[in-house]
C-alpha cells in the first residue's frame, strides 16, 4: 500500500481552534467535526483506503471557499478537494490532518445558453444533471463517465474525466471553456469564458486534468452540443483477442470513427450476461461494441459499412440492432460491468492504462498469463477505439494478502502498458494509487518540471498533498 | 534582431545553445522558419535559436490515429504523408505568411506554439486539443517530456496544454505528436447572401445548434466576401454580407444535412450550394484570412468572442475603419485597422465589454512594442504567468518579452 506522509502535529494539537476558525470562515452549517459524520468522508471510489479527516466543510459560494483556504493556507492545514467521491485513484482520500472541502452544495446550474451553446454551472452539479438541464432543448453535455449520476463537474475537471462516446467528443478537457477557481492563498481568479480561445497560457488546459493539485474549481463553462438524431449500435463477436484486435484496427483505419467502440473480453462478457441478460455471445473469446449517429437512413448506411469490414474477420456472430430499444439492450451488459463484476468477486481493482491498439492482443495475452500467475481472475474492459483498457482484477479484500498481490498484479500491468508505448492512467488520475509508479513513464526531469508547476500555483504544497507526485522535498522556484 | 541563429539538427544542439545562452545571460529568439516573427511582441535578443532543421515525420500509424513530428517540420510535409492516408490535422491550422509577411512555410512547432485554428475549431477543436505529446527543451537547457503517443492520457499534470499557445516562452518544442483523423470524403458549403451581421450571427447559430454537424460556419460582410473567387458574385454582390455553412461527412450525408439544414435555416433565404473542391477553396480563404482586406500599415486583431456579441462588437468599431470578418459562428472576429494606439483601445474595450480574449495578431514594432497585445492578466493571473515561466525558464532567456513585456 502506498505510505502517506506523517500528520502534522502541530496541527493536530490545534484541531479545536481550526474547526473554530473554519466555522467563522464558511459558517457553523458548513463544518463537520465530529467523528461519526466524518466517517462518511474516509473514502472514495477506492475503498481499500481509508483515513479520517481532520474536519470537513461544505460551503456554498466560492467566496466561503476562498475564506476557508485563506485560513487553511495561514495556519498550515492541508486541504482535500472532494466532489461526489467516486476518483478510482483515491484522489479524495483525506489525510489525518487535512481540511476536505466538499463541493456537494454548489450544485446550482447558473446560466444557459443555447444560441453561443454554453451551460456555466456550479462545480458540485452532477455530470449528468448538466446533459439533464439542456435536454428538453435537445442539447446535451458530452463527455459521459460511467459515474455520470453521480460525479460531479468539478471532479471531472479535476481527473479530465472521459467516457465511453469521447472518441468522436474528446474528454473534460476538449469541452471546457471557463473556470472559476480559486487558489490555495484563497484568491479568486476566473479563466476563459463562454469563448473559444482564452487568453495568455493555456490556464484551462493545464488545471484540468491537475487532481486538485493546482486550485479548487468553483464555477465551470462547458460546451453544450445540440443531441444527434439518433443513435443504433452494434454487437459482433469473435473467436479470439487477435481477430477482434483486427478488426478495430480496420475499422479506425477505414475512414469510419464510430461515437463508441467497446471491447470485452470472455470474462467480462459472462459477467455482465450474467446480470444483465442482455444476450451476449457467451461462446466468444471477444465482442465489440459499435455505435454509429445520424439520421436512421445514415445508421443504416454507417452499421452496414461497419459491417461489412467486420465479416472480413469471420465473426461468430453479429447483431444490428434496429431500433433504439434494441440499441439499449446492445448497451445494457456494457454499462453493468461494474456491477456485474461486484457480484461475482467481493472486491475488484479497476486499472486504467492506455496502449497503442495494435498491442492489444499482445497485452491482453500477457494480461492472461500474470492472471494465471497471480492466481487472481481478470476481465478486460477496454475503450478500443482510444486504447484505454479497464483490466478488472478481482480479489479479496478481508484477505491481506490477496490484496497486496492485487495490487502487485495491477501495477504490472500498468509498467506493461508503459513498455509497449502508452500510459498509466487514460481517465481516472494517478491519485494516490498510481503516485509511485510516476517514474515508471516519467524521467526525474519530467517530473522535476511538473512538481514546479505545482509548486508555483501552491508553494507550500497544502493542497491535496502525497497524491500524484511521488512524496519528496517540494522544489522551491526562484528566478535566477 | 538575431545577431547569431543557431539552427541544431538534434536535441543535443538545442541543449547546448540554450545551456550556453544560459551561461552568458542572454536572451534567446526562438523561432522554427521565422514566419510568426511579425507576431505579438518583438523579441529583443542578440542570438536566435531555430527548429527550422529538426525536421521530419518521426512515426504515423494511420490505424491508431497518431502521428509524431519533428517540430521544424513544415506543416504541408505532415498534411501530405496525412493525406496519403486520407487523414488530417483536426483544427485546420491556417496560414498566416500573407498576414505576416512571411514566405517562409509555417512548421509544426510554431504552429502549435501559437495555437492557431482553422475554421473546424467551432466541431474539431484547437490545435492544443490534439497534442497528444511533446518532448522539449526548458530555459535551463533540461529536456522534458509530456504526455504521450496514445489517445488518451491524464497521467500527470498535461504541459504540452501550458507548451501549446505559449509563443516559445517556456521550452523549445522538439517533437510533438498529434491525434489526427479521417479526412472528410465530402465536403459541400451552403451559402446564404443578403444578410446584416446580426441575421448573419443568427443564422450561424441556428446552423450549429441544429443536429447536422456543421464544421464551419462564417459570416462575411460584402467587402470580405467579394476577395473570396470561390464565392459566386451574385451572392457576394449584393451589397449585404454572405453566411457561409460548411458540411464534412460521407458522400451521402452531405447530401441529406444539406437539405435538412436548408430547411431549419429557411427563415433566412434559400441557400445556394457550393460542392467539393469549390468548398475546399472557399474554406482555405476563411482558414488562412484572405477574406480581410488588409493595407500594408494595418494592424490586424484576432478576437475571441461569445457569437452572439460579435455583432456588437463590430458595431463598436465601425468609427476606427476596421475592416473584418466573423469566422466560428461569430465567435472568432478577424479585424484590420490603421495601426493606432486609438484604434486598439477601441477594439481592446469592446472586447473586454463583450468579455472576449483579444490578440494583436500584427502591429508595425513601433506600436506593438509599446502596448499589450495580449489582455494584461489581473494581478493573481500575472503573479502565476510569472511563476509559470519561471517554473520552465528561471533566468527569463526564452523570447522574452513577445507575450507579455517584462515576462
Ligand atoms: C462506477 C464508476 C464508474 C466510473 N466511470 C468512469 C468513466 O467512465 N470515465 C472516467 O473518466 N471516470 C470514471 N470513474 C471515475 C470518477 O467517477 C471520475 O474520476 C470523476 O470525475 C470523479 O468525480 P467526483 O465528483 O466523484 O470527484 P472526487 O472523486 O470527489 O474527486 C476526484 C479528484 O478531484 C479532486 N476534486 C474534486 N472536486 C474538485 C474541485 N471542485 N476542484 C478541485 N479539485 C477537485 C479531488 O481532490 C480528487 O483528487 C468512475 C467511477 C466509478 C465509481
Amino acid at each position: 500500500m502506498t505510505v502517506q506522509p506523517e500528520p502534522k502535529a502541530s496541527v493536530l494539537a490545534r484541531c479545536g481552534q481550526i474547526v473554530t476558525g473554519l466555522r467563522e470562515a464558511a459558517g457553523v452549517g458548513a463544518v463537520i467535526a465530529d467523528l461519526v459524520s466524518l466517517r462518511a468522508y474516509e473514502t472514495d471510489g477506492l475503498p481499500a483506503y481509508r483515513q479520517t479527516p481532520l474536519a470537513v466543510v461544505l460551503p456554498e459560494t466560492t467566496e466561503q471557499v476562498a475564506a476557508v483556504l485563506a485560513f487553511c493556507q495561514a495556519n498550515g492545514v492541508r486541504v482535500v478537494p472532494r466532489g461526489a467521491g467516486t476518483s478510482l485513484s483515491g484522489g479524495a482520500l483525506p489525510l489525518a490532518d487535512a481540511v476536505v472541502i466538499g463541493l456537494m452544495r454548489m450544485n446550482r446550474v447558473l446560466a444557459i445558453d443555447y444560441a453561443d451553446r454554453v451551460a456555466t454551472v456550479q462545480a458540485g452539479v452532477t455530470n449528468l444533471a448538466i446533459s439533464g438541464a439542456v435536454g428538453g432543448e435537445g442539447f446535451f453535455y458530452a463527455p459521459d463517465p460511467s459515474s455520470q449520476l453521480a460525479c460531479m463537474i468539478g471532479g471531472n475537471i479535476a481527473m479530465n474525466s472521459g467516457g465511453a462516446h469521447c472518441l468522436k467528443y474528446g474528454v473534460t478537457a476538449n469541452n471546457v471553456l471557463g473556470l472559476t477557481i480559486v487558489t490555495m492563498a484563497g484568491e479568486i481568479v476566473t479563466l476563459g469564458g463562454a469563448h473559444l480561445d482564452a487568453a495568455g497560457y493555456d490556464w484551462l488546459g493545464i488545471l484540468t486534468g491537475s487532481e486538485g493539485q493546482l486550485a479548487i474549481v468553483t464555477e465551470v463553462t462547458v460546451r453544450i452540443l445540440r443531441s444527434p438524431e439518433g443513435a443504433r449500435a452494434m454487437l459482433a463477436a469473435f473467436a479470439s483477442n487477435e481477430v477482434a484486435g483486427a478488426a478495430v484496427a480496420a475499422i479506425i483505419g477505414s475512414g469510419v470513427i464510430p461515437v463508441a467502440l467497446e471491447f470485452m473480453d470472455r470474462p467480462a462478457i459472462h459477467a455482465c450476461e450474467a446480470f444483465a441478460h442482455a444476450g451476449y455471445p457467451l461462446d466468444a473469446e471477444a465482442m465489440l461494441i459499435v455505435e454509429v449517429e445520424g439520421s436512421e437512413a445514415e445508421q443504416d448506411a454507417l452499421l452496414a459499412r461497419l459491417a461489412a469490414i467486420i465479416r472480413r474477420f469471420d465473426p461468430l456472430s453479429l447483431r444490428l440492432a434496429a431500433t433504439a430499444e434494441e440499441s439499449a439492450a446492445i448497451w445494457k451488459g456494457r454499462k453493468g460491468a461494474f456491477g456485474a463484476i461486484g457480484r461475482i468477486s467481493p472486491d475488484y481493482l479497476c486499472m486504467d492504462g492506455v496502449i497503442p491498439t495494435s498491442e492489444l492482443p499482445a497485452v491482453l495475452g500477457r494480461i492472461g498469463e500474470m492472471s494465471r500467475e497471480y492466481g487472481l481472475a481478470v476481465a478486460n474492459i477496454f475503450h478500443a477505439g482510444d486504447g484505454n483498457l479497464h483490466p478488472l482484477i478481482m480479489f479479496d479484500a478481508n484477505d491481506a494478502a490477496s490484496m497486496a498481490k492485487a495490487e502487485e498484479f495491477g501495477a504490472e500491468i500498468l509498467k506493461l502498458c508503459v513498455a509497449v508505448g502508452g500510459c498509466l492512467t487514460g481517465e481516472h488520475g494517478v491519485g494516490i494509487e498510481k503516485r509511485d509508479l510516476m517514474p515508471v513513464q516519467f524521467s526525474a526531469d519530467d517530473l522535476d518540471q511538473q512538481r514546479r508547476i505545482k509548486s508555483a500555483f501552491d508553494p507550500d504544497w497544502l493542497l491535496n498533498p502525497s497524491k500524484v507526485f511521488p512524496l519528496g522535498a517540494p522544489p522551491v522556484l526562484e528566478a535566477a | 534582431m538575431s545577431g547569431i541563429a543557431e539552427a541544431p539538427g538534434d536535441d543535443a544542439g538545442i541543449v547546448a545553445a540554450i545551456r550556453d545562452a544560459a551561461a552568458a545571460g542572454e536572451p534567446l529568439a526562438v523561432s522554427g522558419n521565422g514566419g510568426k516573427r511579425a507576431m505579438l511582441r518583438p523579441v529583443r535578443a542578440a542570438r536566435g535559436l531555430s527548429t527550422r532543421n529538426l525536421s521530419g515525420i518521426v512515426f504515423h500509424s494511420p490505424a491508431e490515429l497518431v502521428l509524431s513530428a519533428r517540430a521544424g517540420t513544415p506543416l504541408a510535409v505532415i498534411e501530405a504523408a496525412l493525406a496519403e492516408h486520407g487523414q488530417h490535422l483536426i483544427a485546420e491550422p491556417p496560414d498566416l505568411g500573407r498576414l505576416l509577411g512571411a514566405a517562409a512555410p509555417p512548421t509544426l512547432g510554431g504552429m502549435v506554439a501559437a495555437n492557431l485554428s482553422g475554421p473546424r475549431r467551432i466541431s474539431g477543436g484547437a490545435m492544443r486539443d490534439h497534442v497528444l505529446g511533446v518532448r522539449a527543451v526548458n530555459g535551463e537547457g533540461t529536456v522534458i517530456r509530456s504526455g504521450g503517443k496514445v489517445l488518451k492520457n491524464v497521467t500527470g499534470l498535461d504541459l504540452c496544454k501550458l507548451l501549446a499557445g505559449s509563443h516559445g516562452t517556456l521550452a523549445v518544442m522538439t517533437e510533438i505528436t498529434l491525434k489526427v483523423l479521417p479526412a472528410p470524403e465530402a465536403t459541400m458549403t451552403l451559402v446564404l447572401p443578403g444578410l446584416d451581421a446580426a441575421q448573419g450571427v443568427a443564422a450561424l447559430a441556428a446552423a450549429l445548434g441544429s443536429p447536422f454537424g456543421v464544421s464551419g460556419a462564417a459570416y462575411l460582410p460584402a467587402a470580405a466576401a467579394a476577395r473570396v473567387p470561390a464565392l459566386d458574385p451574385a451572392d457576394t454582390g449584393t451589397g449585404a454580407g454572405v453566411a457561409v455553412v460548411r458540411l464534412e461527412n460521407f458522400a451521402p450525408s452531405v447530401a441529406y444535412r444539406a437539405g435538412r439544414l436548408a430547411e431549419a435555416l429557411a427563415g433566412f433565404g434559400a441557400p445556394r450550394q457550393i460542392e467539393d473542391d469549390g468548398s475546399r477553396a472557399l474554406w482555405r480563404a476563411i482558414r488562412d484570412a484572405v477574406p480581410l482586406p488588409v493595407a500594408e500599415t494595418d494592424a490586424v486583431w484576432r478576437v475571441s468572442v461569445r457569437p452572439s456579441a460579435a455583432p456588437g462588437l463590430v458595431d463598436a468599431l465601425a468609427a476606427t475603419g476596421a475592416r473584418w470578418f466573423l469566422d466560428w459562428g461569430g465567435g472568432l472576429v478577424w479585424i484590420a485597422a490603421p495601426a493606432e494606439a486609438a484604434t486598439h483601445r477601441v477594439v481592446t474595450a469592446a472586447t473586454a465589454a463583450a468579455m472576449g480574449a483579444w490578440m494583436l495578431l500584427r502591429a508595425p514594432e513601433a506600436l506593438s512594442a509599446g502596448i499589450d497585445v495580449l489582455p494584461p492578466p489581473p494581478a493573481v493571473l500575472a503573479r502565476l504567468t510569472r511563476r509559470v515561466k519561471t517554473a520552465f525558464d528561471p533566468r527569463g532567456i526564452l523570447n522574452p518579452g513577445r507575450m507579455y513585456a517584462g515576462i
